[in-house]
């Protein structure tokens, strides 16, 4: 791949449909984070350290059995619609996609993985899936860092385990994600439980494009906060059977309350969704955000069966921003973006009903 | 009958908060809506130059700590303090002493890894260190244009490269 718009072709394996924990399960994500031995941390290199860093680890990750399934981008010489759409792909961190210097991202096709160079730490290597699949995430970025292992040295200490730029990441340096749908707890009022039961387990919980952002269109990263003194498995269990297993069943409850007593306001929800978006002449990343996610409640709740979970998938993956603009190759502001988007909406949700 | 929020008065508080500023005590009790509103409910989640700040604030040797400095990378604990970020591995050294505290708040307690380990790790450490240290020399060296040193300091760090 020689660009990344050509990404907007496609979607991440992550967004194809796994319909897993009854859609209230997005994505599962894990992140490793490392630096290498005999180097400063970022906030200490100079250009030549990093341009070093950089060519070590693309090096490492070419002459590795990895070598031919990555392509490199470089980040500092990519312009900024390019660098916000992989933002909205997850592929790489709003900070990384905002900051400056020599840095980049080896990504693999289905954009599974993602390796971050020059980012908070010199490495930061993310592996995405749908649905819930931790172990599965786990066993293939545990086998990643091994190779790039045989490559490259990680600052490593006997008593703090990988060491990192930031202290709240060491020792493991593993950051556990998954991305839930939570917009019947949202509805009843009762979000407030998911924060409180956080709050208990040591995690954090945080919007739609983790650090820094707010929960939009009910979607909430739930990760840990502690990396030192557990292993990675014990990290990634406790997710697997209690966290994702304990929010799961509040949202589970709140969709049944909502269906026992509330059912014509839920229903009436669903379908101003539908609406609107099969007939707004203009409308906001926000709103969109919004009447997606009740759509995708709506379908998930067995409420609809006119729309599919792929094309409300597009459909949030395609109205963003950066992705609109790339799509209809027209450069806009925000207002003339509002116009693009409802057309494009419009147009999507009623193909599908001819088809 | 319980106690009602002070902020809306409507509802049952249900967060309790004292704080204690410039040595006042305060407290606040609040319904859930209300706390969540004012960002109360989440505090476990600040950011951690917040968390170092605090911490290092409840430390009565914090302005001897602001004096320490990383010979190796010139972080001092005042710079870290403010920008969060550590400057080189080093630093867990040098500033170990305050940084246990600070990972014990960050990590619920812990202070020693459990997880994966490197394989081959035997005298790593040592040859890491160095290597920081000869490209830190080599790009003074450069900065001061004495190319023969830089030279010399070059072939030494391609050596302890090649001989990993």
């Amino acid at each position: 791949m020689d660009n990344v718009t050509e990404l907007v072709s496609g979607r991440g394996d992550w967004l194809k449909s796994v319909n897993s924990e009854g859609g209230i399960v997005i994505s599962s994500r894990i992140r490793l984070a490392r630096n290498l031995g005999g180097f400063h941390f970022l906030s200490k290199c100079s250009q030549q350290d990093r341009d070093e860093i950089q060519a070590l680890i693309v090096g490492a990750i070419n002459s590795s059995a990895l070598g031919g399934h990555f392509f490199y981008v470089h980040l500092d010489n990519m312009g900024p619609l390019e660098r916000q759409l992989l933002v909205e792909r997850h592929l790489i961190s709003r900070q990384h996609a905002e900051a400056e210097g020599p840095r980049g991202v080896a990504l693999v096709g289905d954009e599974t993985v993602a390796l971050m160079v020059n980012e908070e730490d010199h490495l930061r290597m993310q592996v995405l899936y749908g649905g819930l699949q931790l172990d599965k995430a786990w066993q293939r970025i545990n086998q990643l860092d091994d190779q790039l292992e045989e490559r490259l040295e990680f600052a490593f200490h006997e008593q703090f385990g990988y060491l990192t730029a930031c202290p709240t990441n060491i020792g493991t340096g593993i950051r556990v994600s998954v991305m839930m749908h939570l917009p019947a707890l949202k509805i009843t009022g009762e979000i407030e439980r998911v924060f409180r039961a956080a709050k208990d387990m040591h995690l954090a919980v945080r919007g739609l494009y983790g650090e820094g952002t707010e929960a939009t269109g009910d979607f909430y990263q739930i990760s840990n906060q502690s990396t030192l003194g557990k292993t990675e498995e014990e990290i990634v269990e406790e997710f697997r059977d209690l966290v994702v297993p304990r929010i799961t069943e509040y949202e589970v409850q709140a969709r049944e309350l909502l269906t026992k007593q509330k059912s014509t306001m839920i229903e009436d929800k669903v379908w101003r969704a539908i609406g609107m978006l099969k007939y707004a002449r203009t409308i906001s990343t926000e709103e969109t955000l919004l009447l997606l996610s009740h759509l995708r409640m709506g379908l998930n709740m067995g409420m609809l069966n006119d729309v599919d979970l792929d094309t409300i998938n597009e459909l949030f993956l395609n109205t963003q921003q950066a992705h609109l603009q790339i799509i209809t190759g027209q450069r806009l502001d925000g207002e003339q973006r509002s116009k693009l988007r409802a057309d494009y909406i419009r147009r999507r949700l009623s193909n599908h009903q001819n088809n | 009958m319980s106690m009602l929020c002070q902020k809306c008065k409507k509802h049952a508080a249900t967060v309790h908060l004292t704080e204690i500023l410039n040595s006042e005590k305060r407290e606040k009790h609040l319904c859930e809506q209300c706390a969540a509103q004012e960002g109360l409910t989440d505090k476990a989640q600040q950011p951690i130059n917040q968390l170092v700040a605090k911490f290092v604030l409840a430390q009565t040797e914090a302005k001897e700590l602001s004096q320490i400095t990383c010979p190796d990378c010139g972080m001092s604990f005042l710079q870290f303090r403010n920008g969060g970020l550590l400057g080189c591995p080093n630093d867990y050294e040098v500033f170990k002493q305050t940084l246990v505290g600070l990972l014990e708040k960050a990590h619920e307690g812990r202070t020693q890894h459990v997880g994966k380990i490197p394989g081959g790790r035997e005298n790593k450490h040592k040859r890491q260190h160095e290597l920081m240290k000869l490209r830190r020399d080599l790009q003074e060296a450069v900065n001061l244009e004495d190319y023969e040193r830089a030279a010399a300091l070059r072939d030494k760090v391609k050596g302890l490269e090649e001989n990993g």
